[in-house]
């Protein structure tokens, strides 16, 4: 519980109707987008401005209460689950675009603001900001720097590490630290921003953020590819990769998710088909034609069974509408839906997919992959009921093999979705004992009162 | 068992469709009031939360979870945009319903729903009374558009531009039709009214009767129709619920027609959707009756494109049109998937040309009871739509749902804009005169 006198202080300087102490606000506060059970605050705040944010922040400090900052709530690892009887600091009233600048090609936001609306002012500006996490309409800038969130365009564009330039963050006392510039280079100083990105809200709280933009590419060429075989399809994306052309995107659907997907909406997608790729070149028109041109032959000559190119925009909208449905289609089968991205290198994913079927045929359950398969970012999407505690087990056992696979095959636990508190016990497995070490050396001396969203990441 | 324990017991009804939400978080992109508000509490996502913990027994007491539940529009928005389709109109009003069973209805709705919405005579007499006295209360503030505000402060108006009731009711001016199709659509529709039609609009129910007629469609529409039950059973109300819809129901049952037509997108959604989900059974074998009334339900657009054949106009080469945008119900587009025939049925009128509005899909805020409730809300709310009617230029905002209209006219009135706000069929119609 949280003392009344430090209530009214909060009350004072954020605004009573920004501070939720009844229940029934709390328990709004209390998950994610992680298949993790809630955790009640016991205050939520909602500062609308950085001094109060600041002050929010040095009081939670001071009086030793754990802090963890929200902005949508779609996290996919359990980092937004606050801690018992912290309190959660909302980013969403502090949701302005300071900046854009189009001379040097950045913009400047607070961290409320909502990805999809600042990738919709630059590109009304000719400018393009492309990590493009599945949340993109809903999540928040903060968040996606806070997890290091990826999206479809990671394979050509990277992801959302490399468009952050500087962020001004404040420190546990509530102090404001700036690192990096408004400057392509930036020598001066530790990268704290390299520190701050993916760290969860364990080091500090995002105050402004500066983000690097780029031109809107000028034209896109989408496909389809139909695939009998897996390994056709990997040996595709192989191809494609060998004869140094980087798609914008490189999709990968198995037959479960195409299966799912058919029955929910109905597209036309080959039921019999083992995998698809769905497959975006953009650019200048002229090499954007060229290279259509010939990962379309790469395709063929691997073994496609079909290749479907998008004459306009509405062909265009309907390949990619195949593919932002995957989820949805997959998630109307069952009630639970599990979201993994155990991630490897790309020229292993024929392996990790086999290496999927093999474990829902092993544990008896059910995985549609799909994902990014020229970053080798997949998705094994398990569905379950979470009522079935029978099954609940062997999806959990499932989890722990799939993220022995990736690992074995050179991967990684979590391409896009962070550690959390889902995968901060598998932590050791990939980074080893140092590495966790020297995370809470650096904790335990920017955060010497472990109040910044405790128990995330490097577990407790 | 405690008292909690058995509403925890009443929540498992809706048990495998909250547990369909995964928690994407989704909703927070087209919700209408988290826009506003930015609080969890306020988007689906976080209402459907409340239930789940108010099943799992996580509340000793309801009143929070109910609270936060009757804020909200239902719009639908979430619905249309949510990845898992959970029904959500349906868990929120199933479980606005089992709530309201078990606290009681409020004393203020209990007057206004059992009082007088229930029993539809005295509900009619009570509005004539009501429109006898306000002028003393209110006076026109915009010609154009029709509105009226408080001439004194008034705790009921408030800053409202409102929509002042006729002083003759549809009803009073046309109280019983029953004509047989003329020559050329062979058809009869059963014309459902409502409230707000007959109250508010007569003349758009009188047009609605022109474009029948005129379309050789026979007419049966029964003396003292009841209210839909909209208000009713979004607030939890299954009593007064179920008896006017079986007062309707043995209205209409009196004489065969092909359809059942309505010119609001409440009352058609209400019909053809809430009906049949939330009707209890009883001996009079009601929910076959409601199953086969919804089923033959068309919102008037609908009936006029797909049954009577009407079609865009060409427009005249001059530059005379009138300039008209449409705004989508969210009862008309959400619910039941109908956007393109009232267009179509706007543009039937060759002496106008339409105009999309940016966000044309987005709800206007009125919700109901919401805007009784939450006025400034749904002011905010109201405000981004007349930001958005305004920025085409248009001199005519047209909507097939009169509720809609109610709130375009006050935030519009409210900006001093010079708009007028019609029914689709109302602008067919006077092409059909000149």
């Amino acid at each position: 519980m949280i003392r009344k006198s430090l209530l009214k202080e909060f009350r004072e300087k954020v605004g009573s109707e920004n501070v939720f102490t009844d229940k029934a606000d709390l328990f709004t506060y209390a998950y994610d987008a992680a298949v993790l059970d809630p955790v009640l605050p016991a205050a939520a705040l909602r500062p609308v401005t950085s001094e109060a944010l600041s002050y929010v922040v040095r009081l939670c400090n001071e009086n030793r209460i754990p802090l963890t900052v929200r902005g949508a709530g779609t996290n996919l690892s359990g980092g937004t689950i606050p801690f018992p009887d912290g309190v959660v600091v909302l980013t969403n009233a502090l949701n302005r675009i300071l900046e854009i600048n189009e001379a040097d090609m950045y913009a400047v936001v607070q961290p409320g603001v909502v990805t999809a609306k600042l990738a919709a002012a630059v590109e009304a500006k000719g400018l393009f900001y492309p990590p493009d996490p599945g949340s993109q309409d809903v999540s928040t800038l903060a968040g996606n720097v806070a997890e290091n969130a990826g999206g479809l365009r990671g394979l050509k564009y990277g992801i959302t590490r490399d468009y952050v330039m500087g962020i001004q963050f404040f420190d546990v006392n509530g102090e404001l630290v700036k690192t990096g510039s408004r400057t392509v280079k930036c020598a001066t100083g530790y990268n704290l921003g390299g520190l701050m990105i993916g760290s969860e809200g364990t080091l500090g709280i995002f105050n402004e953020i500066i983000l690097k933009l780029i031109p809107f590419p000028a034209s896109q060429k989408a496909m389809v590819a139909v695939f009998d075989k897996m390994d056709k399809a990997s040996e595709t994306v192989a191809g494609i990769i060998a004869s140094r052309i980087v798609p914008a995107t490189l999709e990968f659907m198995d037959n479960f998710t195409i299966r799912a997907v058919e029955d929910f909406s109905h597209v036309g997608l080959p039921t019999d088909a083992a995998a698809l790729l769905l497959i975006e070149v953009d650019g200048h028109p002229a090499p954007v034609m060229e290279d259509a041109e010939k990962v379309e032959s790469l395709c063929r000559k691997n073994g496609a069974t079909s290749v479907r190119v998008a004459k306009d925009a509405s062909e265009r909208d309907s390949v990619w509408a195949a593919r932002r449905s995957a989820l949805s289609a997959l998630a109307n089968l069952k009630p639970t839906l599990v979201l993994e991205d155990a991630t490897v290198p790309r020229s292993k994913i024929p392996d990790m997919v086999r290496a999927m079927q093999n474990i829902a045929e092993e544990y008896n359950i059910s995985i549609g992959t799909f994902g990014h398969a020229g970053d080798g970012n997949l998705h094994p999407t398990i569905l379950t009921d979470r009522r079935d505690k029978t099954e609940w087990e062997r999806v959990e056992s499932a989890i722990a093999a799939i993220f022995d696979r990736a690992l074995e095959l050179g991967g990684t636990l979590s391409g896009e979705h962070g550690t959390g508190i889902a995968k901060s016990a598998f932590l050791e497995k990939e980074t080893g004992m140092a590495a966790i070490d020297y995370s809470k050396r650096v904790k335990g001396a920017l955060d010497p009162n472990n109040i910044l969203n405790p128990g995330k990441v490097i577990g407790d | 068992m405690s008292e909690i324990k058995t509403l925890t017991e009443l929540m498992k009804e809706l048990e495998e469709q909250l547990v369909v939400c995964m928690r994407c978080g989704m909703c927070q992109a087209v919700c209408p009031l988290f826009a506003e508000t930015g609080r969890e509490s306020d988007v689906a996502r976080g209402k459907l939360a409340l239930l789940d913990g108010l099943m799992q027994e996580m509340f000793k007491e309801p009143k929070g979870v109910y609270e936060r539940l009757n804020k909200c529009l239902l719009c639908g928005s979430c619905a249309d945009n949510c990845p898992s389709g959970v029904n959500v109109l349906e868990i929120f009003i199933r479980a606005r319903a089992i709530l309201t069973g078990y606290m009681g209805l409020p004393a203020v709705k209990k007057a206004i729903l059992r009082g007088m919405l229930a029993r539809p005579e005295l509900f009619d007499r009570l509005v004539e009374w009501g429109t006898k006295f306000q002028k003393f209360f209110t006076k026109p503030v915009n010609d154009l558009i029709g509105t009226s505000c408080a001439r004194f402060a008034f705790p009921l108006i408030g800053d409202r531009h409102f929509m002042p009731l006729t002083p003759v009711p549809f009803h009073q001016i046309t109280p019983y039709l029953n004509t047989a199709p003329g020559g050329r659509s062979g058809l009869k529709v059963g014309f459902y009214v409502g409230c707000l039609m007959d109250k508010i609009f007569p003349n758009i129910a009188r047009a609605i009767v022109d474009v029948l007629d005129y379309h050789g469609v026979g007419i049966f529409m029964p003396e003292d129709q009841g209210c839909c039950g909209i208000p009713a059973v979004s607030s939890g109300d299954m009593k007064t619920f179920n008896q006017l819809v079986r007062h309707n129901v043995e209205k209409f049952e009196k004489e065969s027609f092909d359809y059942l037509i309505t010119a609001c997108a409440t009352c058609t959604s209400t019909i053809k959707k809430i009906w049949p989900m939330m009707v209890q059974d009883d001996s009079r074998n009601i929910r076959v009756k409601v199953k086969a009334i919804a089923e033959k339900t068309l919102d008037i657009n609908q009936f006029l494109v797909s049954k009577t054949g009407v079609e865009e106009g060409t427009p005249g080469k001059d530059d005379r049109a009138v300039r008209v945008t449409y705004h989508d119900p969210c009862h008309l587009k959400k619910s039941l998937g109908i956007s393109d025939e009232p267009r179509t049925v706007v543009q039937a009128n060759p002496g106008y040309r339409l105009a999309e509005m940016p966000e044309p899909d987005r709800c206007c805020g009125l919700g109901g009871s919401f805007n009784i409730q939450y006025y400034d809300i749904s002011t905010e709310i109201g405000k981004r739509k007349r930001d958005n009617i305004a920025s085409t230029g248009c001199s005519v905002v047209a909507t097939g749902c009169p509720a809609c209209m109610i709130q375009l006219s006050d935030v519009l009135s409210k900006a001093g804009d010079r708009v007028m706000v019609k029914h689709p069929v109302e602008i067919y119609a006077e092409g059909l005169k000149s």
